[in-house]
């Protein structure tokens, strides 16, 4: 049973409690592929996005996954609402509680924004991404779609390449991937790793090839071009001779290695064409996965009145 | 929890046997034949009795009826009460129920809740030509209607009291027995 | 006015002075003894610590212009329960305290308050932006007792060596807030294990220490003291230990919440752990242990910020920095250092009384005859659980909501008027009081 009210992070969840989710995501995503890909489960609750950030990507996932279990779904973004006119989270909280949401996606630009919601409404919350904290609904298909491909998880060696530093995809697979029993290692410029990051129980290389001898998953991440505005790093350019994954560097990994990406993908920087679209990449079916496991999310959270079971 | 007394043994291991194979006989006569004939059983002890029927049909008929899974609780219509919600496994039908005579099998028919849920849940699979409904018990006490087509034993019971159905494959014995609420 | 403080352990810095005894007081001033009559106040003192009075050198208490926050007369009222008789408030108020009309103004508000003494600092430069000098002199002559752009700290070098060539003209110490901005950009907290976890921005060390470093150069080059404000790093601390050493005129303050908490204290996004500097690591922790013990920091001093609720429930990189610290500050000395072994009670009474003191160049924080009797009673075994529902201040932002604390104030003594005697059923009795009221509250 998952008894968490809210999925604000992975660093609350036991390996029990991340098997049981990656284990719904099973049934779920059967539906999918079905011509009716409709059940009633969450006939006449109400799924609330609140997107304070672009992301078309989760959105729409998200989106799907309540329309698959019949919630019905509203989306308030910042652009569309009170939000862009300076109301605090902790009024739009009250209202969209007032509203009747039964489940809240909150997608924020500040880590820790959703903790604050979480005080704040009865509803479920689900963190869908905030700031540099967590991203715990990419990290479950990343572990979903692995688990699905190598058959396990525990054992692996997982390497995530790039701005560590700014990635809540980062953060939530390292805290999902070592509880799980795979091994972490992290890879990119010292300026884009952040400190005591070993803390969490992974290993730091700042060169792709003495990362990836062995590995079994390689996770890339995004690099955002106003991170070289900031002086991070010297050009894209440089960046993809230093941390771009080809095919002589794919060499290096175990051979059947996955690669995986949370997009949008910069070909060309951190990922060379032939990789994305060759027989290691997954990231396509990162995307069916991911409606999966938010569906697994909603039904698990959604669960509503008395705390007991009946004899059906 | 409230304490379970055991009151009664309605079916043993032999009752259990000839019952299924009456139920196949009457599968059988009624579709004149196994053509077209789809099995699916309810989880969870509706499964090893939908296999333990295609065993027989195959053994009266000789032929292979396929058999499927289904696991109905994302249709249940309790489920805006329930917290946490239940665990969710696997529907597993994998041949198309697209203008098939689909058998629904469950071990026992009580309030009909279940086999509303199924229903839904076998239609959202494709447009059978037609369902049919084998329960291994009927004990009464409908809320809805539904009847089955085929029964193994009709018990009558008071709403205190609770049947249990084990079987072999997912108890390690054959009987059926009544309980009641102390 | 006749009063006897009788059978305290009583400490007095200056002159070393620990050991149990009666205290006389008489017109406002510690007194040689005197028969008591029937209108001397008598005060039982027995298992109670006699100290002169605290002085918080370090508070916001945001008047004018954030009242909403603090008032002259809320934060004074939350130095008497804190045990401390006077406080020394920082400029950043709106319209700062640049001129000495504001000055003038702080002072006649606290007059009326009447509850302690309030010892107005200036901004260094107008409006605290760190451009042109403020009208040091002038703040002077109105009782400024020293120069600080606390929390906008002066970022020009040549402007700060300026103001502390002037201010060394004018005898005023010059208290520095250390933050050099370009390695804050826009940190919310430590830099370390856990703003990696949290995703929060970190503040590093380095950013405090660079202008430690800076500062106590342009202390030794132009002879101005300087006075470090809540320091948090052992690097600063070793920056400060090797100051002092080489003569230079340098002090040091830390927060009750630089030595009590680290930065796991941020752990839950909690909004009342936001604090600038900000919470440090263990090591940290450690070194600014072991400064207070050697002498390095001379003074604890509490950066007491009061913000409303509405302000801090809100996203942690949104929410203002700063806590309340005046009502748990000498709790947590008692309880983290000295019942810790880290100071005797003689050198915490040192550091929260005499030594602000002489900083600021007051003649406070002494209990030797025709001293004024600004005096502060501990109870260094009562214990109390943190209740921001019953603190006397606006704010309720504090971290330590629900922490048992062991030694508490339990009279405050303003210029021999009792203005705060905390309830408690074996409390500190005097004749008066008893008839006057049981309740807890300020007098």
């Amino acid at each position: 049973m998952f008894k968490c009210k809210n999925l604000l992070g992975l660093q609350d969840l036991s390996a029990e409690e991340i098997t049981f989710l990656l284990d719904t995501a099973i049934p779920m995503k059967d539906i999918i592929s079905r011509p009716i890909k409709k059940v009633p489960t969450l006939r006449g609750k109400t799924v609330v996005n609140l997107f304070y950030e672009n992301s078309t990507r989760t959105r729409s996932s998200f989106e799907l996954a309540a329309k698959y279990l019949s919630a019905d779904s509203v989306n308030i973004s910042s652009s569309s609402s009170s939000v862009a006119k300076g109301e605090s989270l902790y009024d739009t909280a009250r209202t969209i509680q007032s509203l009747g949401a039964d489940v809240i996606i909150l997608r924020h630009p500040m880590a820790g924004s959703p903790r604050l919601l979480a005080r704040t409404v009865d509803a479920a919350v689900i963190n869908a991404g905030d700031g540099a904290h967590e991203h715990p609904s990419q990290a479950l298909l990343d572990l979903f779609t692995v688990r699905e491909r190598l058959g396990r998880l525990a054992g692996l060696k997982v390497v995530i390449v790039g701005d560590v530093l700014h990635s809540r995809v980062a953060r939530s697979d390292i805290w999902g991937f070592t509880r799980m029993g795979a091994e972490v290692v992290v890879c990119g410029p010292p300026t884009l790793i952040p400190p005591g990051i070993d803390r969490m129980g992974v290993r730091v290389f700042h060169r792709l090839e003495e990362a990836l001898p062995g590995a079994d998953v390689i996770i890339m991440l995004r690099i955002q071009k106003e991170r070289q505005q900031q002086g991070l790093f010297p050009s894209l350019r440089e960046y993809a001779v230093l941390y771009g994954l080809n095919r002589r560097r794919l060499a290096l990994a175990r051979s059947g290695a996955l690669v995986l990406h949370p997009g949008p993908m910069n070909r060309g920087v951190e990922i060379s064409a032939d990789i994305a679209d060759g027989t290691s990449s997954v990231i396509e079916e990162q995307v069916t996965n991911g409606v999966a496991v938010r569906m697994a999310l909603l039904y698990l959270l959604a669960g509503g009145g008395d705390r007991h079971e009946n004899d059906y | 929890m409230t304490d379970l007394k055991e009151k009664a043994r309605i079916l043993d291991r032999d009752g259990i046997r000839r019952a299924l194979t009456r139920i196949a006989h009457e599968i059988i006569e009624r579709n004149k034949g196994t053509e077209d004939l789809v099995l699916i059983g309810i989880r969870r002890r509706g499964v090893p009795l939908a296999r333990r029927l295609a065993e027989k049909i195959r053994e009266i008929e000789g032929s292979l009826v396929p058999v499927g899974i289904l696991d109905i609780t994302l249709y249940r219509d309790d489920l805006s009460s329930l917290h946490p919600h239940p665990v969710v496994r696997q529907t597993e039908v994998n041949f198309s129920v697209k203008g098939k005579k689909v058998i629904l099998i469950d071990d026992v028919l009580f309030t009909g809740r279940t086999i509303r849920a199924a229903l839904d849940a076998v239609i959202d699979l494709g447009r059978p030509k037609n369902i049919q409904l084998a329960a291994l018990i009927d004990r009464g006490h409908r809320e809805l209607p539904i009847r089955a087509d085929y029964i193994g034993k009709n018990v009558p019971t008071s709403r205190r009291e609770l049947v249990e159905v084990r079987l072999d494959e997912t108890d390690g014995e054959d009987e059926v027995i009544i309980q009641e609420k102390s | 006015m006749k009063m006897i403080i009788r059978g305290g352990r009583v400490l007095d810095p200056v002159s070393k002075r620990d050991e149990i005894a009666d205290l006389y007081i008489q017109n406002g001033l510690v007194a040689l003894p005197f028969e008591a009559d029937s209108s001397t106040q008598i005060i039982d003192a027995a298992g109670r610590l006699v100290a002169p009075g605290f002085i918080d050198m370090h508070v916001h208490l945001r008047e004018p212009g954030f009242e909403a926050k603090e008032t002259i007369a809320t934060g004074t009222a939350a130095a008497v329960r804190g045990g401390f008789t006077g406080v020394a408030c920082m400029p950043n108020t709106n319209p700062v305290a640049d001129n000495a009309a504001i000055i003038e103004f702080i002072k006649n508000k606290a007059l009326e308050a009447g509850r302690c003494g309030v010892y107005p600092v200036g901004a260094i430069t107008r409006g605290s932006q760190g451009k042109e000098m403020a009208e040091l002199a002038g703040m002077r002559e109105s009782g400024a007792v020293a120069f600080s752009d606390d929390g906008q700290p002066v970022k020009d070098a040549w402007m700060m060596r300026l103001a502390m060539q002037y201010c060394k003209m004018l005898g005023a110490v010059i208290i520095s807030h250390c933050e050099e901005k370009s390695l804050v950009a826009g940190g919310v907290m430590h830099e370390g294990y856990y703003s990696t976890i949290l995703g929060l921005k970190g503040i590093p060390a380095a950013a405090e220490e660079i202008m430690v470093s800076r500062d106590i150069i342009l202390a030794a080059e132009t002879g101005c003291p300087v006075h470090i404000a809540h320091i948090s790093t052992a690097g600063s601390v070793a920056l400060v230990r090797e100051a002092k050493k080489r003569g230079i005129s340098v002090t040091a303050e830390v927060t009750p919440h630089h030595f009590s908490l680290t930065d796991g204290a941020v752990a839950d996004y909690s909004t009342n752990a936001k604090v600038n500097p900000p919470l440090r690591g263990e090591a940290d922790l450690q070194a600014v242990l072991a400064g207070l013990a050697d002498g390095t920091i001379d003074v604890i001093a509490t950066d007491h910020a009061p913000h409303t609720y509405d302000e801090k429930n809100v996203e942690f990189d949104l929410a203002p920095f700063g806590m309340v610290g005046l009502e748990t500050a000498v709790g947590l000395v008692w309880s983290e250092l000295v019942h810790k072994g880290i100071l005797t009670p003689l050198q915490a009474v040192a550091k929260l009384s005499f030594n602000p003191a002489s900083i600021l160049g007051l003649n406070r924080g002494m209990l030797t005859e025709g001293a004024a009797a600004d005096i502060t009673i501990i109870d260094p075994d009562l214990e109390e659980t943190v209740d921001p529902a019953k603190f006397a201040g606006k704010g309720r932002n504090t971290p330590f909501t629900g922490r048992k604390l062991k030694g508490m104030p339990v009279m405050t003594i303003v210029a021999g008027e009792i203005k705060y005697q905390r309830s408690q059923k074996s409390g500190v009795r005097s004749r008066e009081s008893e008839v006057r009221s049981q309740n807890e509250g300020t007098v």
